[in-house]
């Protein structure tokens, strides 16, 4: 059936919350406004304010209140109304969440997952148009997701709820409205493993998120320009399914990576020194990266476009990475 | 009380009436898509920042979150570079890189709007613990909404103010909601907001945020006070936002009702100015319509200048991230 990312959110939430009534969803305008934007539309009536709740502007207040719910056997979902208010709860996520079962010698567990839109829209300014995924990835007892499709929000939403750990689920403004194929009835998909999105055998392109599409997009002009891309969304950031990242490298010798996050120790600096380590013999060339301008997002339209990688600097890149001009 | 000179009120009227036409062609331009972001209108709260700064040494410091036109229009920003930086221009107040929400005029004193909530209200107190350390009669004013009075920097920036007397003025514009939640569903104290600072023991205050010259006098005698060295004071405005709680809302939205909205209108800041001027220093018909074409012209004006300005140059994306050596 054909689904927004928004409504592939929506069904995943609202089916685990009919099967399992430990599950609660908490966030800034998640119930009577329906969601900052309109991904819970629908849950206060069903489910009533007792299990979507929502909350005063208080992100360390109420994401500290979930982790504890979740230490005395609740599953919460905590709504970021943009994952930039996630820093507001930094401490709670990074000092409580993903330390509590390790400090604990394994007694406590935080089944906790905390959603909510990650990256730049258009013009929301440098504190509205952040891509935080590696500050959540380098912290050891976390989870990271972030997928690209609607068939892969609906399945890795469901397995992120299922999981034991906290899991920091990144979604995207601008992926909301997209639309794509979602299996009808039940179905999940497990957390870290990547999917080959386009197969191909001259050079290996790896994207997650929003970059996913633009770098399908990229592929396609390749393609028309004799360059047979193979594109590989890891849908889970940690822990990063390398295997099938590696299997592919091992065919095509080539290696681009994009990340719509800033270039300084971005995830594809991690990702690109995990291929190195594994796959380093089977390289032809030097591993390309594509990323966000180290600098904070300007307002501007011309120079917000200027710091957010595009289609012309994939394909840019690609032809680099194969050393064509 | 209200002192009651003609040219005075004429004054404070036109620098109501010049942020209400400001934001309602602001509205226009962005429906044609030459502004784009985030908009948050600031339609019918006039009379707290243009009362409030009315109040101020041209020296003091104001500091907004990003509904903040109106602080900046107030403290006597051109209107031209505003409009220009609504428009993302190369002239506008900040070059185009912050937007809507994060204007800053350093000539003005206007410290910048923050679109973090709560997360400017410890700026406010170390630019009151600066002015106060450098042995500066400044006073600095802090403007947020009802909606950042729960937040856990709110409250940390409260209890340090008290506890060092620092010289700043808190001014909570409770227009009733944050987003589409009502200040009942936010705030414990709902109806006395402003008993969160008075547990620091903070001095605190209501005034009606529809009557200019109420808010005036009120700070007026603050202003002294906190100049004086009486530490800090908390001042809760009381208003209604007219319109929706950014461009993406509608003006009255799922969470309250046209006849709310209407009922509000009545106490239109402009139209409660305008009776006392009609009413008691002589104006006439007449005067308003000299007004209303005067800043019609500005604001004719500050719209050419925006549109005719040039975009940034995208050289300039990497300018003022970083201190030059
Ligand atoms: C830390 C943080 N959380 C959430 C938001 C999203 N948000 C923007 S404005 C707003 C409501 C704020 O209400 P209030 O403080 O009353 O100000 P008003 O908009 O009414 O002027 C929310 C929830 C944000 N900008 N920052
Ligand atoms: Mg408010």
């Amino acid at each position: 059936m054909l689904l927004s990312y928004r409504e592939a959110l929506n069904q995943a939430m609202r089916e685990e919350m009919r099967r399992d009534s430990r599950i609660f969803l908490i966030g800034e305008e998640v119930g009577y406004y329906q969601g900052a934007f309109k991904v819970t539309k629908g849950f206060v009536e069903e489910f009533g304010p007792q299990r979507v709740v929502d909350t005063p502007i208080t992100e360390a207040g109420f994401t500290g209140l979930a982790i504890g719910a979740a230490m005395a056997g609740l599953h919460p979902i905590v709504e970021l109304m943009t994952m930039n208010f996630g820093i507001v709860a930094l401490d709670q996520i990074v000092n409580n969440a993903a330390k509590i079962r390790y400090m604990s010698g394994g007694q406590l567990s935080v089944p906790l997952v905390i959603r909510g839109p990650g990256s730049a829209a258009h013009q929301l300014g440098a504190q509205h148009s952040q891509s935080l995924e590696a500050w959540f990835c380098h912290v050891p007892g976390l989870k990271v997701v972030a997928p690209s499709t609607p068939q892969d929000a609906k399945g890795l939403l469901k397995s992120a709820i299922r999981d034991q750990n906290p899991v920091i689920f990144i979604e995207a403004q601008l992926l909301y409205g997209t639309k794509g194929e979602v299996t009808e009835g039940e179905y999940t998909i497990p957390l870290g493993q990547a999917e080959v999105k386009r197969t191909g055998m001259d050079v290996t392109l790896v994207a997650y998120s929003k970059m996913l599409l633009v770098a399908l997009e990229a592929a396609e002009q390749l393609s028309r320009e004799g360059l047979d891309v193979e594109v590989i969304d890891p849908r889970t950031l940690k822990p990063l399914d390398l295997d099938t990242i590696v299997t592919s490298v091992k065919k095509t010798g080539r290696v681009v990576i994009v990340e719509e996050g800033w270039r300084f120790c971005g995830l594809g600096a991690q990702i690109a020194d995990s291929i190195y380590t594994a796959a380093f013999d089977y390289l032809d060339g030097p591993i390309v990266r594509v990323t966000g301008e180290d600098v904070p997002m300007p307002y501007s339209r011309p120079l917000e476009d200027a710091a957010i990688p595009d289609v012309p600097r994939v394909v840019a890149a690609v032809k680099s990475a194969c050393g064509v001009a | 009380m209200a002192d009651m000179d003609r040219d005075d009120l004429l004054s404070l009227y036109r620098q109501m009436l010049l942020i209400r036409r400001f934001e309602e062609k602001s509205a226009e331009m962005y429906a044609l898509a030459k502004i784009a972001g985030f908009l948050h209108l600031y339609i019918g709260e006039e009379a707290i920042a243009v009362g409030a700064i009315a109040a101020l040494r041209p020296d003091d410091y104001v500091i907004s979150a990003y509904r903040d036109h109106g602080h900046c229009l107030a403290r006597g920003s051109d209107p031209g570079k505003v409009m220009a930086e609504l428009f993302g221009k190369a002239t506008g107040l900040c070059q185009g890189k912050g937007g809507s929400m994060h204007l800053v005029d350093l000539a003005k004193r206007f410290m910048g709007g923050y679109a973090i909530v709560g997360g400017h209200i410890p700026l406010a107190t170390g630019l009151a613990f600066a002015s106060k350390y450098q042995k500066q009669d400044l006073v600095t004013v802090c403007f947020f909404g009802e909606g950042a009075v729960p937040s856990g920097q709110a409250h940390e920036a409260f209890n340090l103010a008290a506890l060092w007397k620092l010289p700043v003025i808190f001014i909570c514009e409770n227009n009733r909601y944050g987003m589409g939640t009502p200040v009942q569903r936010a705030v414990a104290l709902y109806e006395n907001v402003a008993e969160a600072a008075r547990s620091y023991g903070i001095a605190a205050e209501r005034v009606d945020g529809m009557d200019v010259l109420a808010v005036r006098d009120v700070m007026r005698k603050v202003v002294d006070q906190v100049r004086a060295g009486q530490g800090p004071y908390f001042i809760e405005a009381m208003t209604y936002r007219f319109m929706g709680h950014s461009m993406a809302d509608p003006s009255h939205g799922h969470y309250r009702t046209k006849d709310e909205v209407a009922e509000h209108r009545k106490r239109d800041p402009l139209v409660v100015l305008k009776e006392t001027m009609l009413n008691q220093v002589h104006c006439s018909e007449a005067d308003f319509k000299e007004l209303e074409r005067e800043v019609g012209d500005l604001v004719t004006a500050a719209v050419k200048f925006a549109d005719e300005s040039p975009f940034p140059d995208p050289a300039s994306l990497y300018t003022d991230v970083m201190a030059e050596d």
